[in-house]
């Protein structure tokens, strides 16, 4: 599944990180690299972009992206 | 001794501006770097008074694609600074490791600051330095910035390391697959890094990211790239992992061994599970946007309605005082009038005005400092981020864009905090279309001369118009000039702060004396343009009858672009013109052409023109190029006068097809 279907509140590890150019590197460089827990902690009010927590801070990433993230349930 | 340059670097948000003013104090230059709209601030060590810090902008990596990681990679390899010190949030760790572990291939004597120690121990966490040191092969010192702990030991560690020119002992941070690959790499770009003056194992690690400026910045072979791809697809192959990723994970892998090794950290610190708790309501599904609005009404209120009028209101009894002073001394030192008229009317007028502007801005930026640095505005992007996306902007575009209705001054000045230049330059252009404060007596005078029982609606129209054209300009923007991929938003949420009152502090004086230094000249050399144009005629013998000046016989000339607007009288075509100065000049302007006294100038206009040129007037006055104190800081801000130009003209541009729109198309229905 995608890191977009994951639940609120619940935790996921990734497995590949998708999407290309500077966006990518982007996401790498934050740290959501392959093996990496992430768990999704808030939805905006508007319904995006997604909150997560990984590596002991909190990032926003809109959905587009949480969508060419894949993730296995923990 | 010589004088040494150090680079400051480090995430955003991990407390770099705040350890820079307690380096610096006020001994703070700030500029930009060569070429782009980044800021460079550079300071004196107030207890080293021959070292430099320049603080480079807050990045999370050494990649190419902003200009902030740009200006930055191009300061460290080729800006010669004798050492850097790289400043890392405590408590976050991991990711902030990741930059060091890139600033280390410089070959640049590092020292690495942990900051916010404080709240670690606080909250039980513990660091082993000592080990982290001999782990990473570079100096490590605790400090807390905001309580100016551990600084001067950072100091002095980094001076030491400079002078003696201690290298990072340890470059190496990559097993298997990756280390091979690295390694062939290094060894293949040697002798190219050496000739670019790039050090080889920093430009064998971009290599291996697949970095597009580094193979060109190596003047790399068609044979060397061939041999540079099989090599990393090979690791690609071994590795299950593509080349970004692979590198990526490589850092992270190594950070995680060490952060187990060397760091104690008992769950989330006090301070984030605060900011979960503060965000259960700042950014929860029904409060964060009517918080926010209520936040941004009140500093409005705050600024354009107490605390602004407040202090223009003593400094206008102080310039009164002075005026009154010297119009005195001309007159007893038989000074002739029209020389007193220059010193008063013109140069005078025009240092007030110009002055008009700072309480506005020093106000306004000390709210904006508050929500900056107390990781506020960082939320406010998450909540709007939705709202500006159409457009191919972020949500962090949202509170300058907003500011605009207040002053497009110190909107576009406050488009500094936007991550990517990209976004600024956008933002800036999209900024005049909210209509300014200064345009409201304007809407007010005509609305009560045409539309007195509907002045709120038409008044709404004018803003929404103006947003809607600001939309319609975005789209197009996104569309022509600012197409290709925007920066992504992929932001970190800082925990929430107390801001620390010293930056707030040095981050209103900043902006203050930036606006004075960089706008009085153009605002004062505009206010005595338009003074001359008005009180002389083409033989520079002044006049007394304002019909009979340059101005009038300029508006003249100028008038008839505005026949299809519905509006061909010069004096409209001149009130346009002293607009230019402040927006409130077309009212003034108007009611002396005129000769109307304040009360009788609604009726005059009603007589004037025509309600439908009226509308047509209004949507020119709404659209058109912004006052030259905001012209000043576009172009500080875009990086020239070019890019100032090229913004009047544009929208003025659409200002004149907007106004054309509205009039034939209200004559087409038979409203003319």
């Amino acid at each position: 599944m995608t890191l977009e279907e994951l639940a609120v509140g619940s935790a996921a590890v990734v497995t590949t990180v998708g999407g290309q150019g500077a966006l990518r590197k982007r996401l790498l460089d934050m740290g959501l690299t392959p093996k990496v827990t992430v768990s999704v902690r808030k939805i905006a009010p508007m319904g995006d972009p997604i909150e997560l927590t990984l590596r002991g801070y909190t990032l926003t990433i809109r959905r587009e992206e949480a969508r060419k993230i894949e993730v296995r349930p923990l | 001794m010589k004088e040494l340059t150090f680079a400051l670097i480090g995430n955003p948000n991990c407390g770099k501006t705040t350890l820079f003013n307690q380096l610096t104090g006020s001994n703070q230059h700030v500029g930009n770097f060569p070429g782009v709209t980044v800021d460079k601030k550079e300071g004196r060590v107030r207890s080293h008074p021959d070292v430099v810090v320049v603080d480079l902008p807050g990045i999370y990596s050494l990649s190419p694609y902003t200009a902030e990681e740009v200006v930055s990679r191009d300061f460290l390899l080729h800006g010669n600074p004798a050492g850097v010190i790289n400043i890392v949030d405590a408590t976050t760790l991991e990711r902030n490791l990741y930059l060091t572990l890139q600033l280390v291939e410089l070959r640049i004597p590092t020292v690495l600051a942990l900051n916010m120690m404080d709240e670690v121990r606080a909250n039980g966490g513990y660091i082993d330095v000592a080990a982290m040191e001999a782990e990473l092969g570079i100096p490590v010192v605790p400090i807390s910035a905001s309580k100016n702990e551990g600084v001067e030991e950072l100091c002095s560690r980094a001076i030491r390391a400079a002078r003696e020119k201690a290298l990072p002992r340890r470059v190496d941070f990559c097993t298997g697959e990756v280390h091979r690959a690295i390694h062939s790499i290094t060894h293949l770009v040697e002798q190219k890094a050496e000739l670019a003056a790039i050090p080889a194992r920093f430009a064998a690690s971009k290599l291996a990211e697949g970095d597009p400026l580094m193979a060109d910045s190596l003047h790399l072979t068609e044979s060397e790239r061939h041999l540079l791809e099989h090599l990393l697809s090979e690791m690609e192959a071994a590795h299950g992992m593509d080349r970004e990723a692979a590198m990526a994970d490589m850092r992270y892998t190594y950070i995680e061994k060490l952060c187990a090794q060397t760091v104690v950290r008992p769950g989330d610190t006090k301070e984030q599970l605060r900011s979960v708790e503060i965000d259960k309501v700042l950014t929860s599904k029904f409060w964060a946007i009517p918080i926010f609005f209520g936040i941004m009404v009140t500093i409005f209120f705050l600024t354009f309605g107490l605390i602004g009028p407040f202090l223009n209101s003593i400094m206008e009894e102080a310039l009164d005082l002075v005026a009154l002073g010297l119009s005195g001394a001309l007159v007893r030192w038989g000074v002739n009038p029209t020389l007193r008229s220059l010193v008063l009317d013109g140069a005078f007028a025009g240092v007030a005005s110009v002055l008009s502007f700072l309480p506005t801005i020093v106000t306004l930026f000390f709210f904006l400092s508050l929500l900056e640095d107390s990781g506020y505005m960082a939320r406010v992007a998450f909540v709007t981020d939705r709202l500006l996306r159409r457009i191919g902007l972020s949500g962090r575009s949202f509170v300058p864009l907003l500011i605009g209705f207040g002053c497009s001054v110190p909107a576009i000045m406050a488009t500094r905090t936007l991550a990517s230049e990209r976004d600024r330059k956008m933002t800036i252009r999209l900024t005049p279309f909210m209509s300014c404060s200064a345009k409201l007596p304007i809407y007010s005078v005509f609305t009560l001369a045409f539309f007195p029982k509907h002045r709120a609606l038409v008044m709404c129209c004018l803003y929404f118009g103006g947003m809607l054209v600001g939309i319609l300009y975005g789209l197009l923007l996104k569309n022509t000039a600012f197409k290709g991929n925007p920066i992504p938003f992929v932001m970190e949420l800082p925990a929430y702060r107390l801001p620390s009152p010293k930056s707030v502090l040095l981050h209103m004086w900043e902006k203050a004396k930036d606006f004075l230094v960089k706008a009085f000249t153009i605002i004062f050399v505009a206010s005595l343009v338009v003074w001359c144009l008005q009180s002389f005629d083409f033989g520079f013998n002044p006049v007394d009858d304002s019909s009979r000046s340059m101005l009038a016989s300029v508006s003249r000339l100028i008038a008839p672009i505005f026949i299809p607007l519905g509006f061909s009288d010069w004096r409209a075509a001149t009130a346009l013109v002293t607009g230019l100065s402040a927006k409130e000049a077309v009212v003034s302007t108007l009611s002396v052409l005129l000769g109307a006294g304040d009360a009788e100038l609604p009726t005059l206009l009603a007589g004037f023109f025509t309600p439908l040129q009226a509308v047509s007037f209004l949507t020119f006055t709404l659209l058109y190029m912004p006052c030259v104190a905001a012209m000043a800081a576009v172009k500080r801000e875009m990086g020239g006068w070019k890019a100032a130009v090229s913004l009047m003209a544009q929208q003025t541009g659409v200002a004149w097809l907007v106004a054309l729109f509205v009039y034939q198309g209200g004559r087409l229905l038979g409203l003319g």
